[in-house]
């Protein structure tokens, strides 16, 4: 394997490492490509720790020599030279967890720290784990993700009146990063779609995201529309808008951006739908923090929750400072806009920003989540994760290279996923019975999206996935979460469908810090799991009772 | 009844704020000698809403408007009444008979001498033993050869506030404890609060030695060496001056301060810095006004709530308890507790420290055991710290706020580990500054002998421990580890967070939210039944074949019954997620008043007040959403009841 140059030390002995809530435990370090391995020495109770290196955000080492040089002319034997030089390396992980190693011996721990450091973020997509990755108990699927956008309309009954499924993206060639089917109005053809896509930025035009059967009003999701400074207008792009509201009196438009980033945009050639032209659609500003400042909120949430001084008034200010709880208050009263505009007010609306892949697929998630009781069980979730992020295009490859530790130069990394997972953690904090998922559930996929063992989070579109044969070579995550096993695990105790919209507080007392995922490595969060844990029997006995 | 000059007001409207109503109701007020009660005028409803006067803590009136008069009745729960009266003169009426009636000058106006619930002399003799401290003493193991009653305060003779009943280490004399107590402030001197019988270490608290710059005194060194000998584990104790070290530095001038290292042998001085009453008073009003925020930012609650500096100090109180709890239960060392007179502070870390140390004390039962004894018996101010009368402001102080959002904030952290639920801690609150009940009147044991208030109030316990079913926690099993032990919270200040259920009414009930603690009593109760019910059938089959027949227990999904209560919310008002778009204005207007939070705090709204109210609405949007709904508000409306206890908690027929 080309990972062999790489590793220079594969394996040490009598290697201390220290976790989060464990005592330290002695064993054996083994590094191979893609795995950290350590074994515990203890014969009876053995423990090992599998650790994805991937799963490393930043490392810190520090050696000393203890016996300086005098250790190298001695004929001491090998272990009492390893004895003199030590050292320590310190991972930080995408999950939040820190763990250290003691390694004995100068040397060695140079090189581990040299692996762990170049293993640990190489760019090659294809050299990544879920292509080696190969489970005893699971073979390659056939169908590789839960649906697909063919399957989805076929099954949509309600929309194959006034709606079609296009396949002008067939080739990527109109929208390299959408689907190659999508569903748009039936009065609109390819060749319509394919000028507005021009005018859209990436190509990408306006298409159904959700179909609200209660009143028949949808949600469509684009980029933003590329007017420019000369105001340019598009024919195409226009009809196809009145298209989607053709019957009902007017249209929303929710544009993720301030008025005034709206009109900045027209200078490098992007902008907004403007009155004039799109007279029977009413625009709503949103201003939603993306890309730099959302991962650095993240960062700075982190480093808050790692703060030690043990002081309330710092906590609070550190807290509040991060931002992080803000943009989880923003997010959601967003999404609540958007349900109230077709699930209340019963219209049509568009949801864009300017490229149409952050924000724009984080209200829309959100508010299918609301409104549709459909997307709250378990397959719901994963189905609807898989529409709006997979096939729409997140670019989680991007987005999600590092997390809040890593000491690189901020690219393109950005927290939207994790943001939204942590909306819907309110969401099932806040309607504890809704949910068809627990947290645990929403804690893995957190987990999975910056290191996984499966091929759902890799590259940043459904063409590089095809280029990369992701879906023939790598298994599929959430058809494994969806196995009985799993689906028992991560399914809520206390679900119990409801057909109600499940309006969220947006109060800040009624937001939480997400202890489960951003304290997840202390006790307290322990007494917590403990908690559910009782919850889970409870139910389970009472289920028994109430059967015999 | 002389204060009340119009005792009856029609058409009056109300607006129960904290309970999260935008649109009043229209009714009558009366005053009554005891509560203000507003009776809506809605025919299929009738809602009545009772105040007790001593639970208002403030009316204001606002200026007059050409719509008439206005109060504004903040209560002492942290609910808020607003009231609209046509004409000006009634409001000047109602508004000087409730200042006067809501700021009792004698006991005597208070509701808990009036107040006689339909049980005879017996019942109410026998509802003032119901919490039995000696018995509380035996099963801590005390008296034993280490520590044993002493009558030197029987009458009250050496200390008026402490209980005549007492326990002191045995080699304590009287004459020491007499010695002590002269050199102790207010003469409260070192006693037993709690005796740890895993490691024989003992929690004991006093008040401030009077020693001044340089002053000492040979029994109160001999008390403290009499403690360290009653524990034989260790040979020091550690005295905990709850105060900051300057505070109790600045007491040295007048002649009080802590306890000189020099002069006292084998003790060591630990300062935990606990912020005075004053410092208390107002951090409280300034998380109350966080509390009523309309719709603040994020960083504007967040900057309150640093601003305020509650949580800070919950977090003082509980350290200090934590700190006790640690030297009792892991190194096995007696404490001292005092502040400086020894009866807030010191309550507060001696309680706190119990509810670690003892998990009989995290049970329904322990907490009025506790509470009893540690506030009550040892002689807390309640009736200047919660303003029973109308005395000086200065004295008044969320002491025991403090404590029960300590345990709170505990029973956060530790969901399994208390029997009781986060009603149980508010209605003890309720109750504390009610004085319905004469459980919390006056400031010390004496002042209650002299009241002869077993004659004349009940007690408030056996009251409580009769509605324990709405209190129970259903996560709670006494032998799960949780429950078990010494507790050991993380006192980070990420685990503390604001006490919605006590400071935000209005936030609290906006959605009628699912609450899986309501959703697992009623599985747990179910489960009993079922449970009883097989084992009965068993018994028949086992009666009727003749042989005992095993049920063998297999894995099967989950069953629903119609006998659960209604678990879902109805759609909750999203007001804050816009301003009213122009066209929708209409609409959102009726958002307002069509939230389910009515449905919830008014069973059915009035008709009348609400010509496009929300049945009309949503069944123009939804008549799916309509039925579910309708169907909700039975098990909604059920909750309401519960959790508006506070103001109502005076209600009773037999009152007039």
């Amino acid at each position: 394997m080309e990972f062999a140059e790489h590793i220079k030390t594969a394996n040490v002995e009598d290697v201390v490492l220290r976790q989060p809530l464990q005592p330290p435990s002695r064993g054996t370090l083994c590094i191979t490509g893609h795995h950290l391995l350590f074994s515990d020495r203890e014969e009876s109770d053995s423990r090992q720790v599998l650790l994805l290196l991937r799963n490393i955000d930043a490392i810190e080492k520090s050696v000393e020599n203890l016996t300086g040089y005098s250790g190298f002319f001695s004929n001491a034997s090998h272990s009492e030279r390893m004895s003199g030089s030590s050292g320590t390396i310190t991972m930080k992980c995408k999950d939040l967890r820190v763990l250290q190693l003691d390694i004995p011996g100068m040397e060695q721990c140079l090189n581990i720290a040299h692996s762990i450091e170049t293993l640990s973020c190489l760019d090659c997509v294809s050299a990544m784990y879920p292509f080696f990755y190969r489970p005893v108990d699971l073979s390659l699927p056939e169908q590789w993700g839960l649906s697909s956008p063919e399957m989805h309309y076929s099954q949509m009954k309600e929309l194959y009146e006034k709606w079609r499924l296009s396949t002008v993206n067939r080739d990527y060639s109109v929208c390299p990063s959408y689907p190659p089917a999508v569903i748009v109005p039936k009065s609109i053809d390819d060749d319509t779609l394919k000028k507005a896509a021009k005018f859209r930025q990436g190509g990408r035009f306006p298409v159904l995201c959700y179909y609200h059967k209660k009143n028949g009003m949808v949600i469509m999701r684009s980029s933003q529309p590329l007017l420019g400074a000369n105001r340019k207008r598009c024919k195409e792009d226009e009809l196809l808008l009145q298209a989607v509201i053709e019957g009902s009196d007017k249209g929303y438009i929710i544009d993720t951006r301030s008025m005034q980033q709206a009109q900045q945009a027209r200078m490098t050639g992007g902008g907004f739908e403007s009155k004039s032209f799109y007279d029977r659609w009413k625009r709503f500003h949103r201003q939603m923090e993306r890309g730099k400042a959302l991962q650095e909120s993240l960062i700075k949430l982190v480093e808050a929750c790692g703060d030690e001084s043990n002081n309330m008034d710092r906590w609070l200010s550190k807290l509040e400072n991060s931002k992080w709880l803000s943009h989880v208050q923003n997010a959601l009263s967003t999404a609540g806009l958007l349900v109230e505009c077709v699930e209340r007010d019963g219209h049509s609306v568009l949801v864009h920003g300017s490229e149409g892949t952050d924000c724009s697929l984080l209200i829309s998630t959100l508010a299918q989540l609301i409104m549709d009781p459909c997307c709250r069980t378990m397959e719901g979730f994963l189905g609807l994760l898989e529409r709006e992020w997979i096939q729409a295009r997140h670019p989680f490859q991007q987005r999600c290279a590092h997390s809040a530790y890593s000491h690189a130069r901020l690219q393109q990394e950005s927290p939207v996923f994790l943001l939204l997972l942590d909306c819907v953690w309110q969401l099932w904090r806040q309607f504890p019975l809704a949910l068809g998922f627990s947290e645990a559930l929403l804690l893995r996929l957190a987990t999975e999206v910056y290191a996984s063992d499966y091929g759902t989070f890799l590259c940043n579109s459904d063409q590089e996935r095809c280029a990369l044969e992701v879906k023939e070579r790598t298994h599929c995550l959430f058809r494994a979460l969806l196995r009985p096993t799993e689906r028992d695990y991560y399914s809520n105790p206390l679900y119990e469908r409801t057909e109600l919209a499940i309006w969220p507080s947006v109060h800040p007392q009624s937001l939480q810090l997400w202890k489960g995922y951003f304290l997840r490595w202390t006790q307290q969060v322990r007494h917590l799991e403990e908690a559910q844990e009782e919850i889970r029997n409870m139910v389970i006995e009472w289920g028994k009772l109430a059967r015999s | 009844m002389e204060h009340i000059r119009t005792p009856k007001v029609e058409n009056v409207r109300l607006l129960d704020r904290s309970s999260g109503q935008r649109k009043a109701s229209v009714g009558t007020l009366y005053l009554s000698a005891t509560h203000a009660i507003f009776v809506e005028n809605n025919p299929e409803t009738r809602k009545e809403t009772w105040v007790l006067h001593s639970m208002v803590s403030s009316v204001e009136r606002p200026p007059t408007t050409s719509s008439g008069g206005q109060l504004i009745l903040r209560c002492k729960d942290f609910q808020i009444f607003q009231i609209f009266i046509p004409q000006e003169r009634d409001c000047l009426d109602v508004h000087a008979s409730l200042a006067r009636l809501s700021r009792p000058e004698k006991y005597s106006e208070l509701y808990c001498l009036s107040f006689n619930p339909n049980v005879n002399k017996e019942e109410r003799e026998e509802s003032w033993n119901f919490i039995d401290l000696a018995a509380d003493y035996k099963r801590m193991g005390v008296p034993n050869n280490l520590w044993v009653a002493t009558a030197a305060n029987s009458e009250y003779r050496v200390c008026d506030t402490y209980p005549s009943e007492l326990f002191v280490p045995k080699s304590a004399t009287p004459a020491i404890i007499v010695g002590s107590s002269r050199f102790r402030s207010r003469g409260r001197f070192p006693a037993l609060s709690y005796f740890h019988q895993d490691t024989l270490a003992a929690v004991c608290r006093c008040s401030q030695p009077l020693s001044g710059f340089s002053g000492r005194c040979q029994e109160d060194e001999m008390m403290l060496q009499a403690l360290m000998k009653s524990n034989p584990g260790s040979d020091y104790i550690y005295v905990v001056d709850t105060r900051p070290k300057l505070n109790a530095m600045a007491n040295r001038a007048a002649g009080k301060g802590y306890e000189n290292e020099d002069h006292y042998t084998n003790i060591k001085l630990q300062f935990i810095g606990i912020e005075n009453i004053h410092v208390m008073r107002s951090s409280q009003q300034k998380i109350v006004d966080v509390g009523e925020m309309r719709s603040p930012s994020v960083t504007d609650f967040l900057w309150g709530l640093e601003n305020s500096g509650w949580l800070k100090h919950i977090k003082a109180i509980l350290d200090a308890g934590v700190f006790v709890a640690r030297a009792v239960a892991d190194e096995g060392v007696s404490v001292l507790v005092h502040c400086s007179d020894g009866w807030d502070r010191t309550a507060q870390a001696c309680s706190v420290a119990s509810i670690l140390l003892d998990p009989y004390y995290r049970t329904i039962r322990g907490l009025m055991v506790l509470i009893q004894r540690d506030w009550v018996s040892f002689g807390h101010k309640f009736s200047h710290r919660y303003a029973h009368l109308d005395r000086d402001p200065k004295e008044v102080s969320p002491v025991i706020d403090q404590f029960l959002e300590c345990v709170w904030q505990l029973s956060e952290q530790f969901p399994c580990a208390f029997e009781f639920n986060e009603r149980f801690l508010i209605a003890i609150h309720a109750h504390v500054y009610s004085c319905q009940y004469g459980t919390f009147l006056g400031n010390s044991q004496k002042e209650r002998r002299d009241m002869r208030l077993h004659e004349r109030t009940h007690s408030v316990w056996p009251q409580l421990w009769k509605d324990r079913g709405k209190y129970t926690n259903p996560l709670y099993k006494a032998e799960q580890s949780q429950s078990q032990g010494v507790l050991r919270p993380n006192t980070s200040p990420y685990c503390f967070k604001m006490w919605k259920g006590l400071y935000n009414h209005a936030e609290k009930s906006t959605p009628p939210r699912q609450s899986p603690a309501d959703f697992l009593s009623a599985v747990r109760e179910e489960s009993q039944q079922l449970e009883e019910e097989l084992t009965n059938h068993q018994e028949r089959i086992a009666e009727l074949t003749g042989k005992p027949i095993t049920w063998e227990k297999i894995e099967v999904p989950r069953r629903r019954t119609s006998c659960l209560p209604q678990r879902h919310s109805g759609p909750d008002p999203p007001t804050l997620y816009r301003e009213p778009i122009a066209s929708l204005a209409q609409d959102s207007s009726h958002t307002l008043s069509s939230a389910p939070a009515n449905q919830k705090t008014h069973t059915k709204e009035p008709a009348l007040s609400l010509p496009l109210g929300p049945h009309g609405q949503l069944k123009s949007h939804d008549p799916d959403d309509l039925s579910t709904c309708s169907d909700l508000e039975s098990g909604v409306a059920d909750l309401s009841s519960r959790s508006s206890s506070g103001g109502d908690v005076g209600k009773d027929p037999d009152l007039e």
